[in-house]
């Protein structure tokens, strides 16, 4: 009995937890108590999965006992359960958050209970693409997981919220109709969809077909990966979400469209054909989401645009297909993860600490919260890539890759890393200098709440209620479980960067996935790679 | 494999329909869009099943060939229940606009709009002002206004050195009636703040 069997347990445990919190719907305490419980319990079985394959290896599952290709496979592979292990780990942080929240506001009514159930469906989704070597499933978990995020996003039904929302349904749903076409195409051109069957099969279509079927299913992923010019959605939707919502899509969503770039990069459409329009997507995406950051003056906004600058950094590792590129691609898409989330988690605290989440109106907060200035500082340092933090160490691994490929795109690509970093250090320096550093009176808006400057009272009002504790150990401790993780992957960045590499030759190489799926005597075909440049 | 002429033809129009409906800014039309471009999907995923066989149910005298393709069938239906789902949460949330906003149309971003103005928008400086601005009445320069109104100014400006009695002292006519032109700053600003 392999340990890798229980993988199917990390979609089954949260499915059944939802069922349950649902049914628990009426009783708030018994329904915290089954959601978080279940999400440790998820988490540990993750831990589990990552220890069996830390060395390397590839486990597959056949669901229901039906043999692939025709069966449905879950794939467990060094990146796969990373992925999952990292998920996890921010969205239990975030439940947690989320449960601080509606404890210490009181919400003990109708809407926010629907939040649990909703929560781990979600991350059932996301654990469903993560783990899926069949095409179709993974729509599947996509699916999922945007279903539960569709009613995350418009949790509450205020006006924002449900104007943001349409954007966001509208333009999911026509990349899922996209990725469904593509997925229609490849069955018809191959009569499979199952990952390591196509990974054969897609290698005997000619030249027009392959390109077509690639391009597709890239800018289906592209859409839900925000890479320019196809991440005009993500700034307008995310921010008017709650803070707990905002972090966990910030963190978690667009990382797994980044997931399925990646298998389709490495495992389906080896070689590379599209490396040249990867790359000039990336160089765009680092630095178009980042002047757009420059220009906000909504914290929530600002993040939301360095996400979208961001995700340029994996496309670049990605587009390289040497190790060491996408190597560091997959040690910045964990780092990344742990980041951004914390960061939403900070802007979230801060908004019920100063009242706003303007920049214009902020001032002030490091002297009337010390705790409050570090969690934010340190993510934000992190983010912009200051030494000696992961930030830091994911982009010169990607900028080492990109000088050992030596093309000029890539030292263009390299540039523009560099400027985006720098870009980044302003745009979080801004937020640091006007919502931390300065005087409340210096602000343009000031907040007649930070002018007044209650020094010690821990409490405020908010939405009509009176006396409610502002910084609650309930919000601020996951808060600071995630910058203290996020400063882990720094101090554990060795380990992690052999593993990233080890996983990353593996999924260039392909063999133990298609052999670990098809069985030990499965063909495996010959890298297109060979004419590539560089190494 | 062989694909059946009208399938492709109502798939193709489904498809054209359906992306015409989701430009359209009113959400019900963006929904039947939606659910469009969810059926054509399904038409394509069955097209590429290949030719219309038996139903794949196992007979042992029936020769493989003859059997249709089940898979696309099983993925049609996963596919109709999902987009089941996004349909009713479509119409849940098309009901709550309704309710919030007693229209079906998608509003503006507020923050998105702001974030456009910032650099041609001063709060201080650009703040509409009505087109009135003269601090004496229109009827003490002389008649009811008209003949001050911007369309009246260029056809009937009066002649230089003429000045209208206002109150104890004598103003240039031309300078009352200058305040008026459109491009003069008192103009009702455009929808930017800013003078067009």
């Amino acid at each position: 009995m392999n340990i890798a069997s229980f993988a199917p347990l990390a979609v089954v445990l949260p499915i059944l937890g939802a069922a349950l919190a649902f049914l628990l719907i009426r009783h708030s305490r018994a329904q915290r108590a089954v959601s978080i419980g279940v999400l440790s319990l998820t988490l540990l079985l993750e831990c589990v999965l990552l220890a069996s394959v830390w060395d390397g290896g590839t486990a597959a599952v056949n669901i229901g006992g039906w043999l692939p290709p025709w069966g449905i496979v879950m794939v467990v592979d060094q990146f796969s359960s990373l992925m999952l292990v990292v998920s996890s780990a921010v969205s239990l942080a975030v439940l947690i958050y989320a449960t601080g929240q509606g404890m210490a506001d009181g919400d003990q009514d109708a809407p926010v209970s629907i939040f649990h159930p909703t929560f781990l469906i979600l991350v059932a989704g996301v654990s469903n693409a993560f783990l899926s070597g069949d095409l179709f499933n993974l729509y599947v978990g996509f699916e999922i997981l945007l279903t539960a995020s569709y009613v995350l996003m418009t949790l509450g039904g205020t006006g924002p919220r449900i104007r943001a929302g349409v954007t966001y349904v509208v333009v999911s749903v026509v990349s899922s109709v996209l990725f469904l076409i593509s997925i229609a195409m490849v069955y018809g051109a191959t009569g499979t969809v199952n990952m390591a069957d196509l990974a054969i099969k897609l290698a005997d279509l000619d030249e027009g077909t392959r390109t077509l079927l690639h391009v597709m299913l890239l800018v289906a992923f592209g859409i839900k990966a925000a890479v320019f010019p196809l991440s005009f959605w993500l700034p307008d939707s995310y921010p008017t979400a709650p803070a707990p919502v905002t972090a966990v899509f910030a963190g978690l969503l667009t990382k797994v469209g980044v997931y399925a770039m990646v298998r389709t990069e490495t495992l389906l459409f080896p070689g590379d054909s599209l490396n040249t329009p990867l790359m000039v997507a990336a160089l765009l995406t680092m630095v178009v989401g980042i002047l757009g950051a420059l220009a906000q003056s909504d914290i929530k906004r600002l993040l939301s645009f360095t996400l979208v600058s961001h995700i340029g950094y994996m496309v670049f590792g990605l587009a390289m297909s040497s190790v060491a590129g996408l190597g560091a691609a997959v040690f910045y898409v964990a780092h990344h993860i742990t980041i951004q989330t914390s960061l939403f988690l900070v802007t979230g605290l801060i908004e019920r600490r100063g009242g706003s989440s303007s920049v214009d109106r902020l001032a002030g907060l490091a002297k009337l919260s010390p705790v409050l200035a570090i969690l934010f500082f340190v993510p934000a340092m992190n983010l912009a890539g200051i030494p000696p933090f992961s930030g830091f160490l994911g982009k010169v691994g990607l900028i080492q890759a990109g000088i050992e490929l030596g093309t000029p795109l890539a030292y263009a690509l390299v540039i523009g890393g560099v400027v985006t970093s720098l870009l980044t250090l302003l745009a979080v320096a801004r937020v640091w200098n006007r919502a931390f550093w300065r005087k409340p009176t210096d602000a343009e808006y000031p907040d007649p709440v930070l002018l007044a400057a209650p020094k010690d009272s821990d409490t405020g009002s908010r939405a009509g209620r009176t006396n409610v504790t502002l910084l609650p150990r309930t919000m601020v401790g996951p808060t600071l479980g995630l910058v203290l993780l996020g400063v882990s992957l720094t101090v554990f960045a060795g380990p992690l960067f052999g593993v990233a590499d080890q996983a990353a030759q593996e999924m260039l190489d392909r063999t133990s996935y298609i052999q670990a799926v098809l069985g030990e005597d499965a063909p495996v075909p010959a890298l297109a790679l060979k004419a590539g440049g560089g190494k | 494999m062989s694909v059946n002429l009208t399938l492709l033809i109502v798939m193709g129009a489904l498809y054209a329909c359906g992306i015409y409906l989701i430009l359209e800014r009113s959400l019900t039309r963006v929904l039947l869009g939606l659910m469009l471009l969810a059926n054509a999907t399904n038409l394509l995923i069955l097209a590429t099943g290949g030719y219309a066989g038996l139903a794949p149910l196992y007979d042992k005298d029936t020769a493989a060939q003859d059997y249709a393709d089940p898979l696309p069938q099983a993925l049609i239906l996963t596919s109709i229940v999902i987009s089941f789902a996004v349909t009713a949460f479509m119409l849940g949330i098309i009901y709550r606009t309704w309710v919030l906003a007693r229209q079906d149309e998608i509003e503006y971003d507020l923050e998105d709009l702001r974030v456009a103005e910032t650099p041609s928008f001063d709060a201080e400086d650009d703040a509409e002002i009505p087109a009135e601005t003269s601090e004496f009445p229109l009827t003490m320069l002389g008649g009811d206004g008209s003949s001050l109104s911007d369309h009246a100014v260029p056809r009937d400006a009066p002649e230089a050195g003429a000045s209208i009695k206002a109150g104890a002292r004598k103003i240039p006519a031309a300078d009352a009636a200058a305040e008026e032109q459109p491009g003069s700053r008192n103009v009702t600003p455009g929808p930017e703040g800013g003078v067009k």
